[in-house]
């Protein structure tokens, strides 16, 4: 091992368990309160079955809406040339910026009942759905982007010149390297996505079994002093992602050892 | 090398946001909190948020009134979030909160006394009833619990799990159909179509009354207090009250280390004085102090109950409002499983 | 030269992705400037200089500053460990990093209480010494420092393995100590990644809501950031302070954002 490897690690092992590990694992802990049965029993009531199916579904077409437009975004960033194009650029980091509360606000401003627009997405899936791809709209344009710019155009160069149209040139040779960014990209709106809370709790409207997410619930279960339902239900986002997470990984592993 | 040319505006980059961070810090070095030097003692006040600008009114005349040393921090949240919040050790002296389990939750962990509510006014400061808000003009002609479940009326009220303020009006509502003579089954049966009509719950009643402001619904469930903030805050609303409805109750408490407070004492004592009382009223609150109301000022629904009519809100809690086995969750299931789930 | 794409192809995807951009992003901001300032300017300027926002403000600042700082030196120490050196576990690390993202701020306070707050063992034993984690800007630190974990890291290993380790090495066998090679040879060399991510840092920083509502006890004037403050005047029916505050909170980091955008060099 290199020298400063060993202290490093210590320290970043430190700063995390301090702050992220053992707070985590302490939710992990009180959700084991009832035993395996009332682990088992807090997650599959109707509330929380319902809630946990919504969450996790309506976070994969989030995740899915945003690799495609996502991908189409850099592309249209990086390849393409107009007026203004820096500017727009700097514009993807600003869901970052603003607090969710205020972007859950707007989102219902603009397409609730009172939409300038005329669309109404109130309390419906599809609302959850438009303020979740809000949130989680930076996350593939910005991981796709750097490797879209250091693609090698040689290759593309290359295979037009023996008369493959773009579409191949996409499909066959482009695509391909994207994937792993994409995939990075996918991965991180998606746990994203299931966490958000602020931005979504205005315009679901909450109604149970219909568009209350996963957040709500929790937060529900804490306010009638269930901490140990809301810590089980917790759990099972937490190991949701990270299965997500780690498959990413492989994909990414699985997509160098490709080239 | 492709960075060179960016040095400068890197550094310019990282100046600025350098700056921000030095002049936010260095900001709070001064520390200009109005008047108090905490030379007179200090209160840590911990409520719900409802009744912020009545007590932002209530401290100031506190202070006049000889007590201009005491040093009052405030803190203001939903109601449950705020008596968890003391649970988990926020420092608190006087508490004050939507309902009575609130109080109790400190009660078990011995941060309240027992005997807080063993006084004259059992405990509680203000009074106030659930009423029905509406449109300008009432267009849908909403005058009683019946025309809630009526085929084209949306609903708007607050989520019972998540909210104190839900459970308010849920037994209103239920109450309500057992007043006028109805079986407990069909009062159920009510509740069931009620939450039929609902179009949003949102996890706190000031967030449900906001939702209403912003167009959503024909009629929300709330407090009058509720509603005259609103009112007075410029909203275009008008409420009915309904003569069947419940008195909502709200109770206050000094916490163990405020009982040995003076300055928290003498605060308790303030906010049943006729000034503070007074204030009370002008903010829209029922005061529980006799002679404070003007007489037309809060009229005295024909049909008002409590929540002692029900059991108290023990019984109540469980018996409507348990997550798993309860009323309200075959309310909201049946609705649930009817809709799609 | 690859063939350049048909107009109708090219405008067409354009049009797509500005469209999208437009109706999910443009307009609702766009929306919040309008807001804040369809009054004019100076309510906006009034409802900031009430001293309930300047001390919102300056905890939000002093809540961000300790994240920013810590998470800055932690991301590049980490960036460093990834990238350059080998040990086991570092897959794992890898993962573990990007959690935070994943959890719901609900949680996240109910994390730090169950360790921290004072009837806990660990909050408890701090708290007998004097010192308070939770319903203090410790704690509301420890959840900004938690939700934004990620972003210096994330924005630093991607340029780092791009970098390559040639001029280091170099430095080495010139004699040069770690610090310096570090201060002369890597930092420069990451700049633009490293800026990237203390501004997305600070961005996430100043608008932390909901894990900051729970450690901070909302105690007005002592630990109500701007995001409570926000939140706050909107339940209070002041939508011109509500407005007014976000957009100082959004207009921090957008001006920020945007100075780095356009002065980064162009991208070959």
């Amino acid at each position: 091992m290199r020298p400063g490897t060993g202290l490093g690690l210590g320290l970043a092992t430190l700063y995390m368990s301090a702050i992220v590990l053992v707070p985590l694992g302490a939710v992990v802990w009180r959700s084991r309160g009832d035993g395996w049965s009332g682990f088992w029993h807090d997650v599959t009531t109707p509330e929380a079955s319902s809630t946990l199916r919504l969450t996790v579904g309506v976070s994969l077409a989030v995740a899915v809406i945003n690799a495609g437009f996502g991908t189409l975004i850099a592309w249209v960033l990086v390849r393409d040339r107009f007026a203004g194009k820096r500017f727009v650029d700097a514009l993807i980091d600003l869901p970052f910026a603003l607090p969710t509360i205020v972007a859950g606000l707007v989102l219902l401003a603009l397409y609730g009942p009172e939409s300038p627009l005329g669309v109404d997405l109130a309390y419906t899936r599809p609302g959850v759905v438009v303020a979740l791809l809000f949130v989680t709209l930076p996350f593939v344009v910005r991981t796709v982007q750097p490797v879209l710019i250091e693609l090698d155009r040689e290759m593309e160069e290359a295979a037009a010149s023996l008369g493959a149209t773009r579409a191949t040139i996409f499909r066959r040779i482009i695509l391909p390297n994207l994937m792993p960014a994409i995939a990075a990209g996918t991965a991180l709106s998606f746990a994203r996505a299931i966490s958000e809370y602020g931005a979504t709790v205005l315009i679901s409207g909450n109604l149970p079994f219909k568009t209350q997410v996963a957040s709500v619930h929790i937060f529900s279960q804490i306010e009638n002093d269930n901490t140990t339902g809301a810590a089980a239900v917790s759990t099972v986002l937490l190991l949701v992602s990270l299965v997500v997470l780690l498959s990413l990984d492989l994909v990414q592993r699985w997509a160098v050892r490709r080239d | 090398m492709r960075m060179r040319t960016g040095g400068r505006f890197a550094r310019a980059t990282g100046l600025v946001v350098a700056v921000t961070l030095a002049v936010g810090a260095a900001a709070c070095g001064d520390d200009d909190t109005a008047a108090s030097d905490g030379s007179g003692g200090s209160v840590d006040l911990v409520a719900y948020s409802t009744p912020q600008e009545a007590y932002a009114d209530i401290i100031e005349a506190f202070k006049a009134d000889g007590h201009d040393g005491v040093d009052v921090s405030e803190s203001y949240g939903a109601s449950g979030d705020q008596s968890r919040a003391v649970e988990a050790g926020q420092p608190a002296d006087y508490v004050a909160f939507s309902l009575e389990p609130d109080v109790n939750r400190l009660v078990e962990a011995d941060l309240v006394a027992d005997d807080w509510n063993s006084g004259q006014y059992h405990g509680m400061v203000t009074d106030s009833v659930v009423v029905l808000v509406v449109r300008p003009g009432n267009p849908k002609n909403i005058e009683s619990w019946d025309d809630l479940i009526e085929d084209d009326v949306e609903v708007v009220t607050p989520n019972p799990f998540t909210s104190g303020g839900a459970r308010w009006n849920v037994m209103a509502a239920y109450g309500a159909q057992i007043q006028q003579g109805r079986s407990e089954d069909e009062a159920q049966q009510y509740l069931a179509d009620l939450f039929a009509n609902v179009i949003v719950q949102d996890d706190s009643a000031r967030k449900s009354l906001q939702t209403f402001s912003g167009g959503a619904g024909d009629v929300l469930l709330a407090y009058e207090n509720e509603a005259i903030f609103a009112q007075q805050s410029g909203e275009d609303i008008e409420y009915i009250v309904p003569d069947d409805t419940i008195l909502i109750e709200n109770p206050v408490a000094l916490t163990t280390g405020g009982a040995d407070d003076q300055a928290a004492e003498d605060f308790l004592d303030f906010v049943y004085t006729t000034d503070a009382q007074r204030i009370f009223a002008d903010h829209g609150y029922r005061p529980v102090v006799e002679g404070v109301a003007e007489p037309n000022e809060f009229p005295t629904p024909s049909g008002l109950f409590t929540i002692d009519d029900f059991g108290g809100w023990s019984e109540v809690s469980s018996t409507f409002f348990d997550p798993e086995d309860s009323v309200m969750a075959d309310v909201e299931r049946g609705i649930g499983v009817s809709t799609g789930g | 030269m690859t063939d350049a794409p048909s107009p109708v192809v090219r405008y067409g995807m354009r049009i797509l992705a500005l469209g999208y951009l437009a109706f999910l992003l443009v307009i609702p901001v766009g929306l919040v400037f309008w807001r804040t300032f369809e009054n004019g300017i100076g309510p906006v300027i009034e409802a900031l200089s009430s001293p309930l926002a300047k001390h919102a403000f300056t905890v939000t600042l002093q809540v961000a500053s300790i994240a920013v700082v810590a998470n800055t030196i932690f991301g590049v120490a980490v960036s460093l460990l990834l990238v350059r050196h080998e040990f086991r576990g570092k897959r794992i690390l890898n993962t573990l990093i990007d959690l935070p993202l994943a959890v719901s701020p609900v949680i996240v306070g109910l994390a730090l209480i169950l360790v921290y707050g004072r009837l806990e063992p660990v909050g408890g034993w701090l708290s007998e010494r004097g010192i308070d984690i939770i319903f203090a800007v410790p704690g509301m630190a420890m959840a900004t420092i938690f939700v934004s974990l990620p972003l210096v890291v994330r924005a630093v290993v991607p340029v780092l393995e791009e970098v390559g380790i040639e001029q280091e090495q170099a430095a080495w066998t010139l004699g040069a100590s770690p610090i310096q090679t570090f201060r002369r040879i890597t930092l420069p060399a990451i700049r633009w990644g490293l800026a990237y991510g203390i501004v997305l840092t600070l961005a996430r920083s100043l608008g932390e809501f909901g894990a900051i509502a729970v450690v901070s006890g909302r105690i007005r004037g002592k630990t109500q950031t701007l995001t409570l403050f926000v939140e706050e005047r909107f339940q209070n029916f002041d939508e011109h302070a509500a407005y007014a505050a976000a957009f100082a909170l959004a207009g921090v980091a957008v001006v920020a954002l945007v100075a780095m955008n356009i002065s980064r060099p162009e991208e070959s």
